[in-house]
């Protein structure tokens, strides 16, 4: 980002619901099946066939708008009437100005809030394939539709402008989805685009100044794309104005292979959608009854969740400040039930989230196969000191591999047995004989030293020595 | 007194197994022989289903089983009612070649009760048109005088019964639709209250506008089919959840003490011959016990422009989907745009396309507010004029035309004069509120004239019973030219 300048950056997120079947028929809600199986009148448009409502995907947009601290209100449904294939009807069926949830917030782990305009619910399109060079529907040799994703339930969760850098926007991103697989509603996958992310990136001088023309970015497909999306564009913005130019408002289309956004359409173009309230349903009114049901059923968020590992290490003694980062990784990735489980058995708090947060979260689906069970197993060797650090880490990469296995049949097929005190002091004392000048100067008080010795046994033992057994023999030595 | 019902009749005599459903049918289809090729009240016969069905209806009774209250009636069906495997064209050519996977609500519910679908009737293409004149494979002509329309745009489905195709049919009326042709043709047609009858199945016009009624010869049969398609249907969201009105069973229970209101509005733009009838109307109304009164609601006469911002409004979204993606007529161009324009060029007729233009206007940013909307804050002030009305007599009365069948071509050159003949049935539309066309005598012209009874929502039972004696009050009404029933 130039100096001089600030981003203000508004995101659109749609999230697909994790439903059985779709929002207004009973065609199965699944993705990768045969091109156009999962298809009825209903979804399919055609003449004489009508919507009915689908409780269940209510149900999950209002645990959306639960966990986005939203007002969950009467509303109803519209019709935006667009030309595309891909849209059965040729309009699509969208909560407009009376949406389900709206005036909500999401706190980011950096402490700071982003606002929720609105969560509303709306039907997804079908997907179209463009044979031909260009790979869009112009200048296409034919194009192929698959109207399985035709009426889909979706969520859009529409964020107010507050957003300033990229890395927050990431941070938005990432915490969103990690609510809405939390909350039950989504599976959040932005690689099969069940969760769909447009940008609205405008730049401005000062914090002071009104907000400047913005752009809508598209197309991006991973939280990474859309941190590098809008630090493109807002570059191309401020290089824009820099130059005398003006921003000119479009939908832009990130593409991701060239590293930049390219114009899609102008303001000028933009579709008059002609919304008017859809007359085949009828106002959703949920009662305070079903919402509190809703938020009953609904699983700990991740906020709550990051809050509960931190309250375990504090009452463990151990500092949260370096370890904020480890807590976000193991929440988000869905790792916190094992880091529970292992505290519950008397593990520290400190070395689950270690071992959770660095080797667990190399294969989190591996993990979560392992189980709890074997998983605490395996924390408690190394806790109890049957197990040295890199023989746990050793054979926790084996049970990963295997997606599970018992810890100690895995430590004694390898050999690994933690080292007996004896030998442990023998060994400690061979290295320390035979480098007299280095344990003169750790003596004279160098203790930078202590990881030099550490290494001569930890390389004579193969790797069986405990490293804080080594030090506190190096100690015990030098007093 | 006990209203005649040659359809329940029938069905009494096919349960009974005193006649059979073949030989019911086979009247009928013989009468179809006879005139349909001058009449053209139907887009396709379907006289091989409709036998095999009959015999299907014969071995039940045979077997001891009760096929159902409709046992063996020959019905017509619309063209806008999907039917399973049956092409189901809205006498479009955009929908030529679609055959529907699916049976319409009210389709299956009429098979339920053991009715022989005999063919799918002409219409105005999308139900848009009060002639018939406006359907892409030819007009329909009345049978009671053969260069005259039979009204629309349900105008296959009342010249069918008014022409002995069949004892009952059913038609789809948006704003006037049932009603209007039921009155050019002298039979009975009635639009249900919104949301009795389900949609699930009916090509849509106008989806808060649109809903599926009966057309009969008698007002018995007209009740005897209600009761049969009336109800709750999950399929269709606007469906009511609570029982249906029954309308058979309180037929005969007279009118006394009952208050009617003879609605000023309607008699105003109404011809002399008209006005004549429907004053006649009352005054039997009022020798059977009624109490009768004029009754004004000014707000009605606003009915007819809002309607022409509400109902193409709509449409225009409806019918968006006839685009030459995935079913009906698609005329090849050179890319995605020209493929559809092409296609909708084609294939829709000028009457629908005036609407979707009309309708894609009103819909527009910045004309919204103007017309759209305005036009839905008219619609509320005719529900809150009705509501008033209603509060002082159970159900008004008026004409259901302003005039008798026009000649064919009268008006096809002129929109506006076109679109005058639906001025006293659209309100009830714009209400949801139900109505009903009884035959009452004919006119200067020896032509058919329809008494229109309106009521409040859910009032069929009622509208019913008041038809009921309408009819058995009713002048000999002038037979259809030519043709007979069986």
């Amino acid at each position: 980002m130039k100096p001089g300048w600030e981003m203000v950056i508004g995101l659109e997120v749609h999230c697909e619901l994790k439903t059985r079947t779709k929002l207004f028929c009973g065609c199965p809600n699944e993705f990768g099946d045969q091109p156009n199986t999962n298809v009825c009148p209903v979804c399919l448009g055609l003449p004489g066939s009508l919507p009915v409502l689908n409780q269940k995907a209510v149900e999950l947009a209002m645990a959306i708008g639960t966990a986005l601290n939203c007002q969950i209100r009467p509303s109803t449904f519209h019709r935006k009437n667009y030309f595309y294939p891909d849209q059965a009807k040729d309009y699509q069926i969208s909560q407009y100005d009376e949406p389900l949830n709206v005036h909500g917030h999401l706190d980011l782990p950096d402490g700071s809030t982003v606002g929720i305009e609105r969560a509303h619910m709306e039907e997804d399109t079908g997907k179209t394939t463009h044979a031909g060079a260009s790979g869009r529907i112009h200048g296409a040799d034919y194009s192929l539709v698959d109207y399985n994703r035709s009426g889909v339930p979706l969520v859009e969760i529409v964020s107010a402008p507050d957003i300033r850098t990229a890395d927050q926007a990431r941070a938005y991103a990432t915490e969103l989805r990690a609510i809405l697989v939390a909350s039950g509603a989504s599976d959040g996958k932005m690689e099969e685009g069940s969760m769909r992310v447009d940008a609205n990136v405008s730049v401005r001088r000062s914090a002071s100044d009104p907000f400047g023309t913005r752009c809508e970015i598209k197309n991006l497909n991973s939280v990474r794309s859309l941190g590098r999306a809008i630090e493109y564009e807002a570059d191309r913005q401020i290089a824009l104005l820099e130059s005398g130019g003006t921003v000119e408002q479009q939908t832009r289309h990130w593409d991701e292979g060239e590293g930049r956004t390219v114009a899609l359409r102008s303001k000028e173009e933009a579709y008059d959608y002609r919304y008017f309230l859809e007359p085949d349903l009828v106002p959703l009114v949920p009662d305070a009854e079903w919402i509190q049901a809703v938020s009953d059923t609904m699983g700990i968020l991740p906020a709550a969740r990051r809050a509960r590992l931190v309250e375990l290490l504090e009452e463990g003694g151990e500092s949260t400040a370096t370890r904020a980062d480890q807590v976000a990784t193991v929440v988000d990735l869905g790792l916190d039930d094992l880091v529970l489980a292992a505290v519950a058995a008397g593990v520290g708090a400190g070395l689950a989230l270690a071992r959770t947060a660095n080797e667990a979260a190399t294969d989190p689906p591996a993990a979560r196969q392992i189980g709890p069970r074997s998983y605490v197993a395996l924390l408690t060797m190394e806790a109890d000191g049957s197990l040295t650090a890199t023989q746990a880490k050793a054979v926790l990469g084996e049970m990963l591999a295997a997606g599970g296995g018992d810890p100690a049949a895995i430590a004694a097929a390898r050999g690994f047995e933690a080292m007996s005190e004896d030998s442990l002091v023998a060994t400690v004392a061979e290295a320390v004989a035979a480098h007299p000048d280095e344990w003169g100067r750790y003596r004279d008080g160098e203790d930078k030293l202590a990881g030099f010795f550490t290494g001569l046994v930890m390389k004579a033992t193969k790797g069986q020595a405990d490293g804080k057994a080594i030090n506190a023999e190096l100690r015990r030595l030098r007093s | 007194m006990t209203s005649p019902a040659p359809a329940a009749d029938l069905a009494r005599a096919v349960r009974s197994g005193s006649r059979s459903a073949a030989d019911v049918l086979d009247g009928y289809l013989a009468a179809i022989d006879a005139d349909e090729e001058e009449i053209h009240a139907f887009n396709l016969v379907t006289a091989g289903s409709a036998r095999t069905r009959a015999d299907e209806i014969d071995r039940r009774v045979a077997d001891g089983e009760d096929p159902g209250l409709l046992a063996g009636v020959p019905v017509a069906l619309k063209d806008n009612l999907c039917t399973r495997g049956v092409a189901t064209t809205c006498s479009s050519r955009i929908l030529e070649g679609w055959l529907p996977p699916y049976d319409a609500t009210v389709v299956v519910r009429l098979r339920q009760a053991g009715a022989v679908v005999v063919g799918k009737t002409n219409m105005d293409e999308f139900a848009m048109g009060s002639s018939t004149e406006a359907s892409a494979f030819g007009p329909t002509r009345n049978p009671h005088d053969r260069g005259r329309v039979p009204g629309g745009s349900s105008g296959g489905s009342a010249a069918a019964v008014a022409a002995g195709f069949a004892p009952v049919a059913l038609g789809s009326d948006t704003g006037g639709s049932i009603r209007q042709p039921a009155a050019l043709c002298g039979v009975v047609g009635m639009k249900p209250t919104y949301g009795t009858v389900s949609r699930y199945g009916l090509v849509a016009f106008a989806s808060s506008l649109d809903q599926i009624g009966p057309l009969a010869t008698t007002v018995a049969d007209a009740a005897l089919l209600f009761d049969v398609i009336g109800g709750h249907d999950p399929l269709d969201s606007t469906s009511l959840d609570r029982p249906t009105p029954r309308a058979l069973s309180v037929l005969d229970d007279g009118v006394g003490g009952m208050r009617v209101g003879v609605l000023t509005e309607f008699m105003e733009g109404a011809s002399p011959d008209v006005v004549a009838r429907v004053r006649e109307a009352a005054g039997a109304l009022a020798a059977a016990g009624a109490r009768v009164e004029e009754v004004s609601v000014p707000v009605v006469t606003l009915g007819l422009s809002a309607y022409y911002l509400i109902a193409p409004g709509e449409a225009s979204s409806n019918l968006a989907r006839y685009d030459g993606v995935r079913y009906g007529l698609r005329v090849d161009a050179d890319d995605i745009v020209a493929m559809n324009t092409a296609t909708r060029s084609e294939g829709f007729g000028a009457e629908v396309k005036r609407r979707i233009m009309l309708g894609t206007y009103v819909l527009s940013a910045g004309y919204m507010d103007a017309y759209y909307n305005q036009a839905l804050r008219v619609r509320t002030r005719i529900i809150e004029g009705f509501d008033a009305a209603y509060r002082s007599c159970d159900v008004l009365l008026g004409p259901t035309t302003p005039t008798t069948a026009f000649p064919l071509g009268e008006k096809t050159g002129d929109p506006l004069t076109m679109y005058l003949s639906d001025v006293c049935t659209i309100p009830s539309n714009l209400a949801g509120h139900p109505a009903i066309s009884v035959p009452f005598g004919a006119g200067d012209d020896g032509l058919p004239i329809g008494v229109q009874l309106l009521g409040p929502a859910l009032s069929e039972s009622t509208l019913f019973k008041v038809a009921a004696v309408v009819e058995a009050a009713a002048p000999e009404s002038p037979a259809p030219a030519g043709g007979g029933r069986s």
